[in-house]
């Protein structure tokens, strides 16, 4: 049997973290009551205008920088047009001529084979960054026919982010996410949390034999976390893989994973091919974006938005941060992916580390497997844990001067978690295990086994 | 006379307490009632009107008024937002729809207390060059009803009379445009277009301004075009427009497309010499249709300068013929786009189809929309299909630029401002006008002022004699961008020129007659 060759490319959807919409002044919140944030423009009132909110194009320059992009200094909006009980002005705002950012990359790394000893970094083309609104929120009532809207979310900044068909599987696109994820929340650009929406993936999936043209493609849609993610895009592969192996074809179409029966299947809504009949957006002149050559004199900083000065304030990237976890630590690479992948772990491991004299090499270890086990066991994020930097310093401090063996060590943290308030000292000296360093008390006690054996 | 007084006569008046805002609202109010017939009206606000001219005679009491405006009646087109007042578009989408804000510009009115009499009639969604395609019925012109029109009509037969002999205002701010010219208010907010504002201006005998493109802020005017659209001024005399034109213009946050540069209200000087002044003629206006009458006018318009010691020279602007075609795409393109958010969810009309959400939307639009506007938005759908968009809507704009490009040229060689025709000929009777559809009325009848707004330009039209008919003939002049302060200097000294006849009214002799003894202003002959 020829050889298959998967091909995934993704378009993700990142809501921009700001405190109001991208074309209105109406409120960015989570959860809130129905219909409660939303401005005339948002319910797309007659004779309303979109007016551009500057942070968001802030969090797409900073993210299309942090993705080895061009920014274009000039870009474009245009309108995107369908029906949908969501939009209420029958057409989305969005860039669909010139994006405000281009041709960057996104570095991710695996583990081969499931060993975190042996990681191979990759690399994904990023296509383009574009600016666009969100829709709000239909929920079908089937029982009463009726179909309720929010509009709560009609209108919120949207990073547009395209991935490249770089990509072979669900491994990778699952790396690839985590990683863009990671960029997202220490830009601060979006709080990327996919389980609330701001963060949505839908991947392009098809196959291919090697040295042959790719194939059709299907869209999966639907996707509600990083784990799905890899399991609908390995599952779709399969899927393609055995319908094309029965003589079967590839329909180019949406299909939605269903993550209780592990599948994708048909959308019923999507049917045939839309014509979105893409038009300028004539109420609002092209977005000029300066840098620090071509800003103008008298220009009012506040009117304008300079690329350098944006450049000069990002903050470490997590590619960044991991080289300088290894270069300052001496911990190995992988370390450093788990320390940045749990949030605050690496403020907390840098924590101990000021706190203790043990070698960062040996705390790494009871960070990693006896910290973050038991932090995993409990479901607890790490601002969670009931042991904190202090106190695993503390007992690190012990063990370091030898007071106490590594196995008492262990006794003692299993204590410190019940978090009752004790110090790893006061559990030492109440469960006595405290390590023995005078010599004739050692003797003394041999002596007595010995002794307590002696008509053996 | 007091109704027939210009805007600033009116409020000088206020100030020194020859009237007060509540008799002038009120005899403002009679006059709309008495003129019922002329249909210029959908809403008005009685209630409010008053209500606003009591706040502002405390004002004058007070000694305290807020400006040129205060107390002045004034009426807004029915496609601009006014909170808590009906905005209809006259269309059945819209009927009993309430904005709950006030557009930027109508707000601007109300902060310099000015009273807001109502909302007048136009054509649906300001699609037509009549006033005659609303769903509340036609714009009637008052000077069907005039000395000098009835003088000069010729009844077919003895059964006839003034009913069905009545002419149209033109459009499609044709409500506001009536509404000043029967005196039921000192100014009136029109939208331009493609002429919206100038086209009944000149059928009406009026004052029309269509300011600079990004000028004045279009945020709660309810689109049609939105890359050309402005709120149009509508007044008695030219320097009426200036006064308005200072209280409304500047950067509106709300609306990107208008400019960031301050601007400065100008106080109209009197131009005595024109002799610097280069008046271009184009020669394409000389358009296919243009009547003999009003050819004759504009020559003895140009004749007028040359003789004051202007430079007339004669320019061409080559690209004129290509604008309507070029317009109905990039119109009816804008307007299938900005009609899409009319699908009876958030607000207006909703059909009570429920079989399915796309069938609701098919039923609502169906009863909503007019003939024309569906028509618009059809064309425009099809314009922006991915296998022509090339072939029309960009290819539309490529043109626009050359049509913009036409006038940059023309006034790059020296010439300070255009002189027109508005209008291929009078006003013409409604059983007339409907003989022939909207769009191919429209294509006739936008011919001599869409061009202006392809190129984002200032044009005003003055009205400058009665035809043989006895009807207004209105002659236009077009100026750079943002030079309006020219446009109306100039204008002004036109408009004193050809000292244009006072419309004369029946009605408004009847109220203005009751007018209080003391009152002897020498001002106003």
């Amino acid at each position: 049997l020829a050889p298959w060759v998967p091909v995934v490319g993704l378009e993700i959807h990142a809501q921009i973290s700001s405190n109001s919409k991208l074309f209105s002044g109406s409120q960015v919140q989570f959860a809130a009551p129905p219909n409660s944030l939303v401005s005339f423009f948002d319910a797309s009132l007659p004779g309303t205008l979109p007016v551009l909110n500057r942070r968001c194009v802030e969090a797409a320059v900073m993210t299309g920088l942090a993705l080895n992009c061009s920014i274009n200094k000039k870009s474009l909006f245009d309108r995107k047009h369908y029906f949908y009980a969501d939009l209420p002005a029958g057409y989305q705002i969005t860039q669909q001529r010139v994006p405000v950012a281009v041709n960057g990359s996104l570095s991710y790394s695996l583990c081969i084979d499931n060993k975190m000893s042996q990681m191979v970094t990759k690399t994904v083309r990023i296509k383009q960054i574009q600016l666009e609104q969100d829709s709000g929120k239909s929920l079908h009532d089937d029982t009463r026919s009726q179909t309720l809207v929010d509009l709560n979310r009609a209108g919120v900044g949207l990073m547009e982010v395209v991935m490249e068909p770089d990509m072979c599987c669900g491994e990778e696109a699952a790396a690839a996410v985590r990683e863009l994820q990671l960029i997202l929340q220490t830009l601060g650009s979006s709080q990327a949390v996919m389980a609330e929406g701001q963060l949505r993936v839908d991947a392009n999936v098809s196959v291919h034999h090697p040295g042959e043209p790719y194939g059709v493609r299907t869209e999966v849609k639907n996707i509600n976390s990083i784990r799905f993610l890899a399991k609908a895009i390995d599952y779709e592969i399969q899927r393609q893989i055995e319908e094309l192996e029965s003589g079967g074809t590839i329909l180019n179409e949406t299909r939605a994973f269903d993550s209780k029966l592990g599948c994708t299947v048909p959308m019923r809504d999507k049917e045939g091919k839309q014509d979105y009949r893409f038009m300028p957006e004539p109420n609002l002149p092209p977005l000029i974006l300066y840098d620090a050559k071509s800003l103008p004199a008298n220009m009012n900083h506040q009117q304008v938005i300079n690329i350098d000065w944006i450049h000069e304030r990002l903050p470490d990237l997590p590619s960044v941060k991991r080289k300088k976890l290894v270069e300052q630590y001496g911990i190995l690479p992988e370390h450093s992916f788990t320390l940045l992948n749990e949030d605050g772990l690496a403020e907390f491991f840098e924590s101990v580390v000021k706190q203790t004299q043990m070698k960062p090499k040996k705390v790494i270890g009871w960070i990693l497997k006896d910290l973050l086990s038991y932090l995993k066991q409990h479901s607890l994020t790490v601002k969670e844990s009931p042991v904190s930097s202090f106190l695993l310093a503390d007992l690190l401090n012990l063990l370091e001067k030898k007071e106490i063996s590594s196995t008492a060590a262990k006794q003692v943290l299993a204590e410190l978690w019940k978090g009752e308030g004790k110090t790893p000292l006061e559990i030492v000296k109440e469960q006595k295990l405290e390590l023995l360093q005078d010599q004739k008390e050692l003797e003394q006690i041999c002596q007595a086994v010995i002794d307590g054996h002696k008509n053996e | 006379a007091m109704l027939r007084a210009s805007l600033r006569q009116v409020s000088a008046a206020l100030k020194e307490g020859r009237v007060t805002p509540t008799e002038l609202c009120q005899r403002c109010l009679a006059l709309i009632k008495s003129t019922k017939f002329l249909n210029a009206y959908i809403t008005v606000a009685e209630e409010t009107a008053l209500k606003q001219a009591e706040e502002s005679e405390e004002r004058y009491k007070r000694g305290q008024p807020l400006g040129i405006l205060d107390g002045i009646p004034i009426a807004v087109k029915d496609n601009f937002s006014t909170a808590g007042i009906e905005t209809t578009c006259a269309s059945n989408m819209l009927k009993g729809y309430i904005s709950p804000y006030n557009a930027t510009v109508v707000q601007k009115l109300l902060d310099q207390g000015a009273v807001l009499l109502g909302k007048t009639n136009l054509d649906e969604f300001a699609m037509g060059s009549g006033s005659t395609d609303g769903v509340f019925g036609p714009v009637r012109n008052p000077w069907s009803y005039s000395k000098q029109y009835k003088e000069k009509s010729v009844p077919k037969s003895h059964s006839e009379d003034e009913e069905s002999n009545w002419v149209i205002t033109g459009g499609s701010s044709g409500g506001s445009a009536a509404a000043v010219s029967s005196f039921t208010c000192f100014a009136a907010l029109g939208s331009d277009t493609g002429g919206s504002t100038r086209n009944p201006a000149a059928h009406c005998g009026v004052v029309g301004l269509k300011p600079t493109y990004g000028l004045i802020s279009r945020h709660g005017l309810i689109p049609l075009v939105n890359s050309m659209d402005v709120p149009g001024i509508l007044t008695r005399c030219v320097d009426d427009a200036a006064v308005l034109l200072g209280s409304l213009a500047g950067h509106d946050p709300k609306d990107s497309t208008t400019i960031q540069d301050g601007f400065k209200p100008f106080e109209l000087p009197n131009l005595t010499d024109v002799s610097k002044l280069s008046v271009g003629i184009p020669k394409e206006y000389h358009a296919p249709g243009l009547s003999s009458e009003i050819l004759a006018l504009w020559s003895k318009a140009a004749d007028l300068f040359k003789n004051a010691g202007a430079k007339v020279v004669e320019v061409s602007l080559p690209h004129t013929p290509y604008s309507i075609v070029c317009y109905h795409v990039l119109c009816a393109a804008e307007v299938a786009s900005n009609m899409a958010r009319f699908d009876g969810l958030e607000y207006g009309h909703r059909s009570d189809m429920k079989d399915s959400t796309e069938s609701m939307y098919a039923a609502t639009r169906r009863e909503g929309f007019n003939d024309v506007v569906r028509g618009r938005i059809l064309s425009g759908n099809y314009f922006l299909l991915k296998q022509n968009y090339e072939k029309y809507f960009v290819k539309a704009q490529k043109v626009r630029r050359l049509i913009a490009n036409d006038f940059v040229k023309v006034f790059r060689s020296g010439v300070d401002i255009l002189l027109t025709p508005t209008t291929l000929s009078d006003a013409a009777p409604y059983t007339e006008f409907i003989q022939e559809d909207n769009r191919t009325r429209s294509a006739q009848d936008d011919i001599l002022t869409q061009a202006a707004n392809m190129a984002g330009l200032p044009a005003i039209n003055v009205p400058t004699a009665l035809s043989e008919r006895g009807l207004p003939v209105g002659l236009q002049f077009i100026g750079r961008s943002f030079q309006e302060k020219q446009l109306l200097t100039v204008a002004k000294w036109f408009e004193k020129q050809v000292q244009f006849p006072v419309i004369q009214l029946e009605e408004v002799k009847r109220h203005d007659a009751d007018v209080f003894q003391h009152q002897k202003s020498a001002s106003f002959s």
